[in-house]
Order: C-alpha cells, then structure tokens, then sequence
C-alpha cells in the first residue's frame, strides 16, 4: 500500500540504521513526544536498529494519559445523568477515574456513544432535540480543529441541546516544561508530525535556541522515526540546535491556516493540569467567551471534588522521561490493561500499554 | 424459493408479543413466515423436537449465538451468519454438516419484511451448504429489550474422517496455512455501522468452509487442526490454539494477507488487523510434507484461492505465538484485554 509498505522496509531501515551508527560518537537521549510514534517504535522493535549509546524516552503526547483525573470524573457525572448522550473518542472509555470509568457508568445504563468526529455528536444532537447531548473534546493541536468545528457548527445551527466537556492540551508548552526541569535528561525531541501539519512548526526556533536543543518534526512509520533519529543525533554530534522538518510530505511551516483560524473563532488559551505531570502554565484550550453557552462544565456544573491520584501510577516520571514502564513496580503486575493503575496502561498511544502489548519477552531460542 | 410472509397484511407490518405466547399468533408466524422456507419432513412434523438417523461412527454437535449490528451488511446478513457459522464450526471439526436448529428471538416492532430477508437468507444458505432445518424455537421480547433480531443457531454433523481434527492434535513442525485476506468482515460491518467511507466497497469475507475442508479430506489430507477466524481475528486464534495445545507458534507478519481497504481503514482508526473479525477465514495446521498439496487444492476452492503459508509449529512447548515483522523483530500476540477501541489522533 503507497505511503506505508515503502516506509516499513528492512533495507531502507538498515541504510538508516548503518548511518546512525557511523554518527553516534556518545550516548544520548531522544524523546518522541507523541504516542503514536511511541507505539510505532515499540510495535516495530525500532530500539534495536540504534547503538546502545542512543536512548529513546517517550514524551506526554498521549492524550488520554495527560486528561486530568478530576475531568474524567466530571465526564461520569454527566455521563450518568438521565437524559444526556454522552459521546466520546473510544479511547477514553476505559480510562480509570476515582472510582470507575466510562464503560462502567454505560454498562448500569448511562447512555455513552463512540464517536468516529465529533460532527457526529452535533448530527446526534440535531436528532434528538429532547436529549442533552455532550461531546468529550479532548486532545492536541490535532483534534481541536474539528472539535472546534463541531461548537462552531452546533452554534450556526442554533443547536441548544449540544454541549463540550472541554480538556485541550498544547505540545509546546510541554516541551518547555520538560526542558526547563532541573531533572531533565532529554537532548533532543523527535516533534510530533500531526500536531505540525495542524500548527506548522514556527513556535519551535525559540524554544530548540532557549533549551539548546535540536527539535525534528517527525512522522510516524518505522523508516520516519528512525530517519528522525539520525538528523536529530546529527545536530546534536555537531552540536547545533535547529528545528528540522522529517515528515516534510506532511508538514509545511507554517502548518494549516484555515485549520488554526477555526481554533482561534472557538478557543481561547488557557492554563492547563497534565495528569502525572503537573499545572503548566498557558498548556491548554477551553472555549472562549462566545462559545460559553456550549460550555458543559457551566451547563451541568458538575462537582469539582478534589482527588488524589495516589494509585501508585508513576505515568509523570515517564511521560518526562525519567523512567521507563518497566522501571514501574506495578507494570504487568497491579497494571495491566485489563485493570489499570493509570491511563497510560489504557490508551492505544500510552506508552505503558505498547510495551505491555508489544514489549514482552520472547522466551525461546528456537525460530 | 421467494416465499412473501402473508402476515404482513393479516396483522400489520410488524412483530407484536403476541408473536410469542405460543397462541393463534405464534402459530400463524411459524406457518406463514418460517415453516414455508424450512420446508422438510421434520418441519412438517411440528413436533417438540425431530427424530433424525443417526449414522455409526462419531457425530459432532455444536451451537452458536448471532448478535450483529446491522442486521445487513455489504457482503451478507444475520441469517447468512446464523448458518454459515455453525456449518464452519463443524467443519473446522471434521464434520459433514447435516442439521440444524434455529432459535428466532425478536424484538416486538421488527418488521415482517425484515424478518422475511433474514429467514429467506437462512434457507438459500442451508440449501448451498446442504445442511436442513429440523427444529427451533421463537420467542418475543419487548421494544428496546432486543436490537431487532437475535438468532442461534445449533448443528449437528457426522465425521468425516477417522482421525480427531482438534487443537492437542496439533505437532512441532505443522505449518500454519491461512485461508485468505484477513479483516474484511470487521471492517465492513464497521463501515456499515458507523457510516464510514471507502473508495473501494468492501465487502464481508463471510462464507461457509465445509467445502475447502471437504476438499483437503477427500484428498486424504487430514489436517492436525483447523480453527476458523472470528471475532478476535488471528492473532486470538492463534493464542487460543497454542495455550491450548501448549505448543508455540511462529509466524511471519510479511505473509499474512491484509487486503488495502482493510489495511487503510485499520491505519486510519488505529486498529489491528490481526484482531479484526473475520467470518470466511481459517487456519489449518498440516504436516510439512502435505502442505504444498494442501495449499494447491485450497487454491482451487473459491474460499481458498488466497491460501497462503504464514508460519509453523515450533519445538518450545512455551505455548506462546511469536509475530516476526517484516524487519525482523519479534513480538508476542496477546488476546486483548476487550474490545479494540479507535484512537482519537
């Protein structure tokens, strides 16, 4: 199949993975920043066509591992109540809050749906005049344009009936935070690739020359991650810090306009809390002042109970890239994806769900 | 045969509790909706249950629940399912399929029409697989209580083979030949479902297997084990057969067949082909010095033509299934933990 079978060839990796060696002169240590190339890297076994010197630790771009506990909890709250359809990615369904998750609340008849976009919710919401019908928007620069579409859209058709439990968080901002940690141990950043065909890559030049380090804007296929690898282990061997573009059929610069302006009409920036992370300061979305009547968190006002998250998750460590997931005491053993201690063991881009799924020791010799 | 239920114009349009008391109604629904398709000697009896010969030798018996959101999807329906199911549970025994039950449960307010295309379904794949209706059951439940039509199905077959076709059968050195293209039927129920796109149609693999296996037997080959692929696709499958047999599995991603719609769509959402539903797929596992005559007679069969070798049985007794990729790396399969959810960027 174009653009996938070409990427995922043994001897264009190779080519790659022979550079990478003739380059690496020390260790160093690389952060994917999103999920879905972290899964990329542990689905394909990628670590082991790099030197043992080059260490790749796995960024917070997973939107479902950094959704705070305290809105899930208030997404079950409205979820539960009669008369609401609640619609949400999949992903989100199985993420633990304090008490139960999503699919639960559905299984004692909460009215939850999957959605596939969040249009579909509005279409939902236009068939069912006498239903309150709430979209969970959550994610990054990727998924606000469409959800903001989606206020944009209930609006222009009057919709009363619609509403948004808004959790948007912004990638920069978190690449900051991680840099400027006086823990940190990442070098240099493999850039998420979707979240800069959405925004282009211009906030990025400030922030590689403020934290001296090299920022490549990566794809997401075995060959774009490991070709992301090598231009980024190149600067650092040179000691530059420039702000490369890898995913370059995808991204352009300046990203997509019409996408970014449609963000600006329904949100505005805000402060934002990363679970396992932390508050960081204006790292997130929520709607602006004309879109406060689709606001869900006004319509319901759900109870703000403050909650420790003390089920010994150490999903922050990883997500900044102090540890690994099998550095967790709990991994495989109190977590698992089935019952899980934390979000990251859930989502299909957390990073303790793809060595859970992909990771495990092969016990034989024989082949 | 293209029998119209008269129901339709003697008592609405539509499946009322009446339906089910087991009075004047029941009996109408029975006569004019179901007895005409399943028209045989046992059917004639409306009796409690049928009397049928039983040959010497071994029978395999065996039943199966059909729940599908839409009733019709591109490439088949329930009632196709219903029968083409159970057929390839006894066939992935060794079985001849010879009978079958049929369980109607309805929701009050399912249309007659409906119905009718379900039922009709059922009888045109009875008669292709050469299987025949000999006893059932209908029962009703109230609006909201059902999603319209749920069915089982229960069969019986005769062995047609001495030797046991079952996973502890299963030997170090089998290979694993896969019957074709995996994920279509997921996929396409899916799209169906949710209203997804494609440029290309895709259509359900959904198909009765008695005739590919047939075929293996009649040429002498008996397969060590057979497994058709359904929901949880391969790669549950293979993890089942293995942890069952306690044996280990290895087997190389490069060969397994994923067609590009299924592929795209799998990309696009996040999902696995290797877990997708499948309902016209199976493995079988064949001693090594069979397996290139096996492959050329699966070949032959409609439902074959895409056979392919994708792995083998290995010597470890580890009971765990080993993927290598097309790079060379290995990764075990595991089942999932529920269902497979699509991912939100």
């Amino acid at each position: 199949m174009r653009y996938l079978h070409e990427y995922r060839q043994r001897e264009s990796i190779e080519k790659i993975q022979t550079e990478i060696s003739r380059i690496t002169t020390r260790p160093w240590t690389i952060m994917e920043v999103c999920g879905g190339q972290t899964h990329a890297i542990v689905k394909y076994g990628l670590e082991t066509f790099l030197p043992e010197q080059v260490e790749l630790v796995h960024g917070p771009g997973c939107p479902v591992c950094v959704t705070p506990l305290g809105i899930i909890d208030r997404a079950i709250s409205i979820a539960a109540r009669r008369g609401v359809i609640f619609c949400s990615f999949g992903d989100m369904l199985r993420v633990p809050g304090s008490e139960r998750d999503l699919l639960a609340v559905k299984a004692v008849g909460g009215d939850i749906r999957i959605v596939y976009s969040p249009l579909d919710a509005v279409a939902l919401a236009e068939d069912n005049p006498d239903r309150e019908v709430v979209f969970f928007a959550i994610g990054f620069e990727t998924t606000a344009p469409a959800n903001a579409m989606a206020a944009y859209l209930a609006r222009k058709k009057g919709l009363r009936n619609f509403s948004l439990l808004v959790s948007h968080f912004l990638v920069p901002p978190a690449i900051e935070a991680i840099c400027s940690t006086t823990d940190n141990r990442v070098q240099g950043f493999l850039a998420a690739g979707h979240v800069c065909a959405v925004m282009g890559y211009e906030q990025y030049p400030p922030l590689a020359r403020r934290h001296r380090v090299p920022i490549v804007v990566t794809g997401f296929e075995p060959l774009d991650i490991l070709e992301g690898v090598l231009m980024c282990l190149s600067q650092l061997e040179q000691g530059s810090c420039r702000v490369e573009n890898q995913y370059a059929r995808a991204v352009d610069r300046r990203g997509n306009a019409p996408a970014q302006e449609m963000v600006k009409q329904v949100f505005e920036i805000a402060d934002q809390h990363w679970r396992g992370v932390g508050h960081i300061g204006h790292s997130g979305l929520r709607l602006n002042p004309g879109f406060a009547d689709f606001d869900a968190e006004k319509r319901f006002a759900p109870p703000h109970t403050p909650r420790m998250d003390d089920s010994g998750c150490i999903s922050g460590q990883i997500m900044r890239g102090l540890k690994k997931p099998c550095d967790c005491p709990h991994f495989g053993r109190r977590c698992r994806p089935e019952q899980p201690l934390g979000a990251p063991m859930v989502s299909s881009e957390g990073a303790c769900a793809a060595y859970y799924r992909y990771n495990r020791q092969v016990t034989t010799d024989e082949r | 045969m293209n029998v119209e239920c008269p129901l339709t114009t003697n008592t609405g349009t539509v499946v009322r509790l009446g339906h089910g008391s087991g009075g004047v109604m029941s009996q109408q629904l029975l006569r004019e909706c179901v007895f005409p398709h399943f028209d045989n000697a046992w059917t004639k009896q409306e009796h409690d249950g049928a009397r049928i010969p039983m040959p010497k030798g071994q029978v395999v018996f065996t039943t199966d629940s059909f729940v599908i959101t839409p009733l019709f999807f591109p490439g088949g329906d329930i009632g196709k399912l219903a029968v083409y199911g159970t057929v390839n549970d006894l066939a992935m025994c060794g079985a001849r399929p010879e009978y079958l039950s049929c369980s109607l449960i309805l929701e009050e307010g399912l249309p007659f029409a409906t119905l009718d295309r379900v039922i009709e379904s059922m009888a045109r794949a009875a008669s292709e697989t050469g299987v025949q209706f000999v006893t059932g059951d209908t029962k009703v439940v109230e609006r909201g209580k059902g999603d319209g039509l749920y069915i089982n199905t229960a069969g019986i077959g005769t062995m047609a083979c001495p030797d046991a076709i079952e996973p502890r059968q299963i030997r170090p050195g089998d290979r694993i030949i896969l019957s074709g293209d995996i994920g279509r039927h997921g996929v396409a129920v899916m799209a169906k479902r949710e209203g997804l796109c494609f440029d290309s149609p895709l259509q359900s693999d959904c198909a009765p297997l008695h005739g590919a296996v047939r075929s293996l037997l009649d040429a002498g080959i008996t397969p060590h084990c057979l497994r058709d692929l359904t929901r949880g696709g391969l790669a549950t499958a293979l993890v089942e057969l293995a942890e069952t047999a306690r044996k280990e599995i290895l087997v190389h991603e490069a060969d397994i067949p994923v067609g590009d719609a299924v592929q795209g769509a799998c990309e696009m959402l996040g999902l696995d082909p290797l877990y997708v539903a499948n309902e016209g797929r199976f493995i079988a596992f064949i001693r090594p010095e069979e397996v290139d005559r096996a492959l050329s007679i699966l070949s032959r069969d409609p439902v074959g033509s895409g056979s392919r070798i994708i792995g083998k049985v290995g010597e470890g007794d580890c009971h765990q299934v080993i993927l290598r990729n097309s790079l060379g790396c290995e990764r075990l399969l595991y089942r999932l933990p529920g269902e497979q959810l699509p991912r939100i960027c």
